[in-house]
């Protein structure tokens, strides 16, 4: 496989998108969302920011199925330590034996 | 060459699933201790900049940037325009620890640097200083400063390495080193330095502006 070299197009075109996407996470922070829904927003734009910079800065989009598995293998990871943790955590005062 | 550079873009990619967990258990800390205190933690938050917060996200987004764009100047071969990528990456990133300092001690004048680390300036804000939001206590302000101070710190580190690393890639590439045939380490550094990036993408929303939305009410 030979080397893609991404077109300085593609870089400035992130660049822009994730201006943008600070922009409006600071924008969104502000506004009262019902649900506690603003938490959700600021998440949804920082993986969205993330999932660009992954893509395209680090050339993963070109990169070989190996970098990919070693990428998801880290996500696969981080899911595992949060869902164990809190299945954990939220989960103590809902039995009767106490700690 | 082609496999040699390969092997050395998966060998760095493992080294920051490492990077990943590493800061995971922090995130992992941040959304517990959250879940505990979410006034206090909102309190704590709406006493941070946001703008000092703001401008290090752009000046950060914009040294990724640059740093791809040093990235693509090697693999057409242009070394100048090269060199002055890294050069802007550097000075981005030094501006970056900068603000960082500034804000440190603006936290270190408000006494509001966690527990007895400082003789002379435990923590203890002044109570007309800092808000505090209906359920929150003094006690769990603290505990967000020290998730706060803790996870900036260990970036900052990460970006004070970073800074040494962009330095050796300058001199290197100085010396013209680097080409489109070989040209390992700007690729990998430049991984690491988008990986730091994206670490802040996260802390920016997560420390800073959690409670913005409860201030007037």
């Amino acid at each position: 496989m030979s080397e893609h070299i991404v077109s300085v197009r593609v870089y400035a075109t992130i660049f822009l998108v994730l201006l943008v996407g600070t922009a409006l996470t600071v924008w969104a922070a502000f506004l009262d969302f019902p649900y506690g829904l603003n938490t959700i927003i600021a998440m949804t734009i920082a993986v969205t920011k993330a999932t660009f910079v992954v893509l395209y800065f680090m050339h993963v989009r070109y990169s070989a199925r190996l970098v990919w598995v070693i990428v998801g293998s880290a996500l696969l990871w981080m899911a595992i330590l949060f869902a164990f943790t809190f299945a954990d955590y939220l989960t103590r005062n809902k039995l009767s034996i106490g700690f | 060459m082609e496999q040699q550079r390969e092997a050395g873009t998966l060998g760095m990619w493992i080294f920051l699933v490492t990077e990943i967990m590493f800061f995971g258990g922090m995130f992992l800390a941040y959304t517990l201790y959250r879940t505990f205190y979410p006034a206090a933690f909102a309190s704590a938050s709406n006493h941070l900049d946001i703008t000092l917060g703001a401008v290090n996200t752009v000046v950060l987004i914009l040294s990724s940037f640059t740093m791809a764009m040093a990235v693509y100047f090697t693999q057409v071969g242009k070394q100048r325009p090269q060199v002055l990528c890294l050069v802007l990456t550097l000075v981005l990133g030094v501006t970056f620890l900068g603000i960082k300092a500034v804000e440190y001690h603006e936290k270190y004048t408000d006494r509001l640097i966690p527990g007895k680390l400082i003789p002379g300036a435990e923590f203890g804000p002044d109570p007309h200083k800092l808000h505090l939001l209906e359920g929150a206590t003094l006690k769990q302000v603290e505990m967000f400063y020290w998730i706060y101070f803790a996870m900036t710190g260990m970036h900052a580190v990460h970006m004070i390495i970073g800074a040494g690393l962009l330095t050796y890639l300058i001199i290197f590439s100085l010396k013209r080193r680097f080409d489109p045939e070989y040209h390992g380490p700007v690729e990998v550094i430049g991984l690491y330095w988008h990986f730091v990036d994206i670490v802040w993408i996260f802390l920016f929303p997560l420390l800073y502006l959690l409670g913005r939305h409860l201030l007037d009410h």
